[in-house]
């Protein structure tokens, strides 16, 4: 057992500590991303249903601004994305390298893709319900945070697990600015040093990641579906 | 209560303009029970969203117990809704909610606390027959419990005036009667005000006092539901009104089946229809009796509205031509109104023409 191990990983017991360390930092990219996307992929997706077209607070221009601003980040690659946004990066966190200095990349590239998956759920929230909210008195803000937000629970989880899977994807990627994580670690160990074994060991751990959220995001979207 | 005045809703597409209620006028009296009637596309569901402002009319006022809800500011207007309840055809219960936080939706913003709400919400799913449901969720119920629960939820916050949009047309018929009993009863109880859009005649029949027929967004005819059955201005209201008696039902069959009616030379065909009175004169026997006239009768509908008897019969009256022509004045001495029935109408059909 030993002797397998040894032959073909020969490199994990020497890298354990930065194994560890990088399924950290990919997990602290991706948890702190959540946080912040939320807060603004919700705002941004709300927006966009409350003032389209026959919205409850119907506004074309508003509409028309947010989702060009929303496509045109989406249309950027985020490669690209991570060296354009490099002078902002360094106006918030101070630095441009490193874990947190990742988190602004991330952030800009993953909240435009979750701002329209909340859009699509949102507007799936039957329009009669919203209506009949309006014939019981209720203004713009009740409907939007009893009903759409309620209503359109189980579509918001299912975007949100979605999301967070494309988000763990764009983490590896970060790698270029130093920010460390599985995909630096599988690049820079086991790419560029020939280490195929750190390579394999930081796929499957990120495979993990991702199985895990899926079946947490499946379970809470089967328990919220009414 | 309600009154609706020069109301005209125009939507505007790049394309087109499309006038969906044209210069319409609708007074609703408090208590009353006022049935819109028309075809898909009338513009009955418009309507009736302008009383609540769902929908803003392009002109005209609007004022409901007693205020102009055109000029109110958004709050006021939120405000005044609550007491304009509205239910829909396909129900809009929020599927998230179980039946008991449906009802409770409305109440949130109210000034009750979270015990008097509790037992309002409790004395609601009582009064619709709900109270075991209070726990299970919209997608676990039938269409009828759906519209019930809709009903109480709409009644939250003790509204005067109940909107009903199309509510018993996605029901069966048995459902349909006991929503409009439920309807009726608030009605009598509460001396809720009703307004009911519905396509179909016999809705209105059943529960509605007064009625208004639309077609192609203007109003056509309106008046007390006994005035209207008994004698329609309107082609359209006819036929309506035909539907729902089966009068144009026996017309088509008969017309299928022409055998059924075995027309002599002398023979008239025709539609006898009378309001009250004339149907404690027995006007079957009189006429035989009185003028050797016999008739075959081939179809009787009497409708009870609002306590008055309205009947439809369709009959084959033989005799000698001027026994038949006494007869026919006698009828119209007694207001009896006869409708000739065009007996080639009949036999032309090429349906079902004996081979």
């Amino acid at each position: 057992m030993i002797d397998f191990f040894m032959t073909y990983f020969p490199n994990i017991w020497s890298s354990r500590e930065d194994i560890l360390l990088s399924t950290y930092e990919t997990i602290y990219m991706v948890a702190v991303t959540s946080l912040f996307s939320v807060l603004f992929g919700i705002l941004l997706g709300v927006t966009l249903v409350v003032v389209d077209k026959g919205g409850i607070l119907e506004n074309r221009p508003i509409y028309s601004v947010v989702e060009k601003i929303i496509n045109l980040f989406r249309s950027i690659p985020f490669i690209i994305l991570i060296a354009v946004v490099v002078p902002l990066t360094r106006l918030i966190v101070g630095t441009s390298i490193g874990m947190h200095a990742a988190i602004v990349p991330l952030v800009i590239g993953i909240v435009p893709f979750y701002a329209r998956q909340i859009q699509n759920a949102l507007i799936e929230v039957d329009p009669g319900i919203i209506e009949a909210a309006q014939s019981m008195g209720s203004g713009p803000i009740e409907i939007i945070f009893r009903v759409y937000l309620k209503e359109g629970l189980a579509g918001i989880i299912r975007a949100s697990s979605v999301t967070i899977i494309n988000l763990i994807g764009l983490t590896t990627m970060a790698g270029a600015i130093g920010s460390g994580g599985l995909g630096s670690l599988a690049i820079n160990k086991g790419y560029n040093r020939f280490q195929t074994d750190v390579t394999l060991v930081a796929t499957i751990l990120i495979l993990i990641l991702v199985f895990v959220c899926q079946f947490i995001g499946d379970y809470f979207t089967k328990k919220t579906m009414r | 209560m309600i009154s609706l005045s020069s109301i005209n809703v125009t939507f505007e597409s790049s394309s087109q303009t499309v006038t969906a209620v044209q210069d319409v006028d609708l007074q609703v009296d408090a208590g009353d029970v006022y049935g819109i009637v028309g075809y898909s596309g009338a513009g009955k569901s418009t309507l009736v969203r302008v009383i609540n402002l769902l929908q803003r009319p392009t002109s005209g006022s609007v004022e409901v117990n007693g205020q102009d809800l055109l000029s109110l500011p958004p709050k006021e207007l939120r405000a005044a809704r609550k007491k304009i309840g509205m239910i829909f055809q396909h129900f809009n219960l929020m599927n998230s909610r179980t039946i008991f936080d449906n009802v409770d939706y409305p109440l949130k913003s109210s000034k009750l606390s979270k015990r008097e709400r509790a037992q309002k919400v409790n004395d609601l799913l009582e009064l619709v027959g709900l109270s075991e449901k209070r726990n299970a969720y919209p997608s676990q119920l039938s269409g009828g419990q759906k519209q019930r629960v809709a009903i109480a939820r709409a009644l939250a916050n003790d509204p005067e005036i109940l909107l009903c949009d199309e509510a018993t047309s996605a029901l069966d018929p048995k459902t349909t009667l006991s929503i409009l009993k439920l309807l009726k009863k608030l009605n009598q109880d509460l001396g809720l005000t009703i307004v009911i859009i519905t396509h179909e005649m016999q809705v209105v029949k059943e529960i509605c006092n007064k009625v208004a027929v639309m077609e192609a967004g203007r109003i056509i005819e309106q008046g007390d539901i006994v005035s209207i059955f008994s004698s329609p201005q309107n082609a359209l209201t006819r036929d309506f009104i035909n539907t729902a008696t089966h009068v144009e039902q026996t017309l088509e069959k008969l017309a299928l089946h022409p055998s059924l009616v075995h027309l002599k030379d002398n023979d008239i065909l025709c539609k006898i229809s009378y309001v009250g009175d004339s149907t404690s004169e027995p006007v079957i026997s009189a006429l035989t009796a009185r003028y050797r006239v016999t008739t075959n009768l081939i179809f009787a509908n009497v409708e009870i509205l609002q306590q008055t008897p309205i009947g439809n019969l369709i009959v084959v009256m033989s005799g000698a031509a001027s026994d038949l022509e006494a007869a026919l004045q006698y009828l119209q001495s007694i207001q009896v109104t006869v409708e000739m029935i065009d007996s080639r109408y009949l036999q032309n059909s090429k349906v079902g023409d004996p081979v």
